[in-house]
């Protein structure tokens, strides 16, 4: 899957974004495995809803963050796409 | 402290309309009248979660025989657990498939035997292929996360391409191919199971080329047979570590197989707590870290690998659990893996097929 700019990064369907009190840390849970997160990882997921561009996704947490976040971004979203569990 | 575990595998119930030869409940089944009632299952998730526990699989036997299926998904849902539900498909009718969704159940996984629906049957032991294809049409219309999953020997093997296809055509997302495990019943009928070394160099490269193809429409899991390997798989990440076990009458156990080791005694959940016995029981800890290992394992730098691979393989073969398994190139003990692999073969009609004691066989 090639992500630039303006693909619209979506969670698969079969995923659920969750907050773990044992663990203390965000999670994703999908059929038969789990990924830890972090804060800033889960915060870039929320976004992946299907309706913000990869670009919509940089400038919301650049603002949030008041940093420059596209290249953090980019590779997250590259990472969870070759995991196949975000779909564009 | 150990790890925190990630996956528990609930055995529901160990009957089952099915038959598989090589079916991964123990020889000895667990009878209908000693299965825990819906409030222990309840407790065992809710104690389960509270431990760390994020996967959940209701499996069995066939798990939807038990009539309270619906009651422990849900259950498992409010709790926070990602359920997927291990099933035949027998029994899988689209108001059950209903309320399991309206439970919040999110994945089903259901087997299939073969590609070919008379070998299919004849390895099922039961007239099955017509149900799986309406329960697959259930799951897909309903909008469940799907997994076909298959388990391969020598029968089925050479058929792989078929069997990846015929996935695909039930719509599954995902297709989990696994080769014959050889504890229990496996073991008991590994001489009609084993395939040749040819058909699994063939397999392996049938799967890879099925995972290109397939790329971004159906994910495929490929896990080879670990007798033709050259070390031991890294049985969920080493003992007790991440993965925990109920059966159907409560006795929690750090594999599906560890029953096989008769030298273990293991903790019941109507008698203490999940927690003390992922924490404190003797069956857990009794292979946790390295400090059990024997050479060669003890110096090996694999050992953080494969942590001396699987200790109900290494007990099955060689009678002591605490042994290298048997897999491993790297101990004389691989000779009986290299006798296994020059047993004469025998054929599929000398199966033994997974029954209760005493109960009739109508194959």
């Amino acid at each position: 899957m090639q992500l630039d700019p303006d693909s619209v990064p979506k969670l698969w369907r079969m995923t659920r974004l969750q907050f773990d009190p044992v663990r203390q840390r965000p999670v994703l849970l999908y059929p038969e495995g789990a990924v830890l997160l972090n804060d800033t990882g889960a915060a870039i997921l929320e976004l992946c809803n299907g309706s913000n561009t990869v670009g919509q996704i940089v400038s919301i947490l650049a603002e949030r963050y008041g940093a420059d976040v596209s290249t953090d971004v980019s590779e997250y979203l590259k990472l969870m796409a070759e995991r196949e569990l975000i779909r564009a | 402290m150990p790890d925190i575990p990630t996956t528990l595998l609930a055995e529901l119930t160990h009957r089952c309309p099915l038959h598989c030869p090589y079916c991964s409940n123990p020889l000895e089944l667990i009878r209908a009248e000693s299965e825990l009632a819906t409030d222990d299952w309840k407790r065992v998730f809710s104690e389960a979660r509270a431990l760390g526990v994020l996967q959940l699989g209701l499996s069995g036997g066939e798990p939807l025989l038990r009539k309270d299926l619906e009651e422990l998904a849900a259950h498992a849902r409010t709790e926070g657990l990602y359920s997927t539900l291990v099933t035949s498909g027998l029994g899988l009718t689209r108001a059950r498939a209903e309320r399991l969704k309206e439970g919040g159940l999110e994945h089903i996984q259901i087997s299939i035997q073969d590609s070919d629906p008379e070998v299919a049957e004849r390895i099922a032991g039961v007239r099955s292929v017509k149900h799986k294809q309406a329960a697959a049409a259930i799951v897909r219309e309903l909008g469940f996360a799907f997994t076909v999953n298959v388990v391969l020997h020598r029968a089925n093997l050479d058929r792989l391409a078929e069997i990846i296809d015929l996935a695909a055509d039930l719509g599954a997302d995902r297709v989990e191919l696994a080769n014959t495990q050889y504890y229990g019943w496996g073991l008991r009928n590994r001489a009609s199971l084993m395939p040749t070394r040819e058909q699994v160099e063939r397999s392996r490269e049938t799967a890879e080329r099925a995972i290109q193809r397939y790329r971004g429409r159906m994910q495929i899991t490929y896990v080879l047979p670990d007798y033709y390997e050259l070390y031991p798989k890294p049985c969920y990440g080493g003992w007790g570590k991440l993965y925990l076990v109920v059966t159907p009458n409560g006795m929690v156990l750090p594999c599906h197989g560890a029953t096989g080791i008769t030298t273990l005694r293991f903790d019941d959940v109507r008698s203490h707590s999940l927690a003390w016995i992922w924490r404190e029981s003797e069956a857990f800890q009794a292979f946790r870290g390295d400090s059990w290992m024997k050479e060669p394992c003890r110096t090996c730098p694999r050992k953080t690998v494969d942590f001396g691979g699987c200790r109900c393989q290494a007990f099955a073969l060689t009678g002591d659990a605490a042994n290298t398994d048997p897999v491993c190139t790297l101990t004389p003990l691989r000779r009986i893996v290299d006798e296994a692999l020059t047993e004469p073969s025998e054929e599929m009609h000398e199966y033994s097929y997974r029954y209760v004691a005493g109960e009739p066989q109508q194959v």
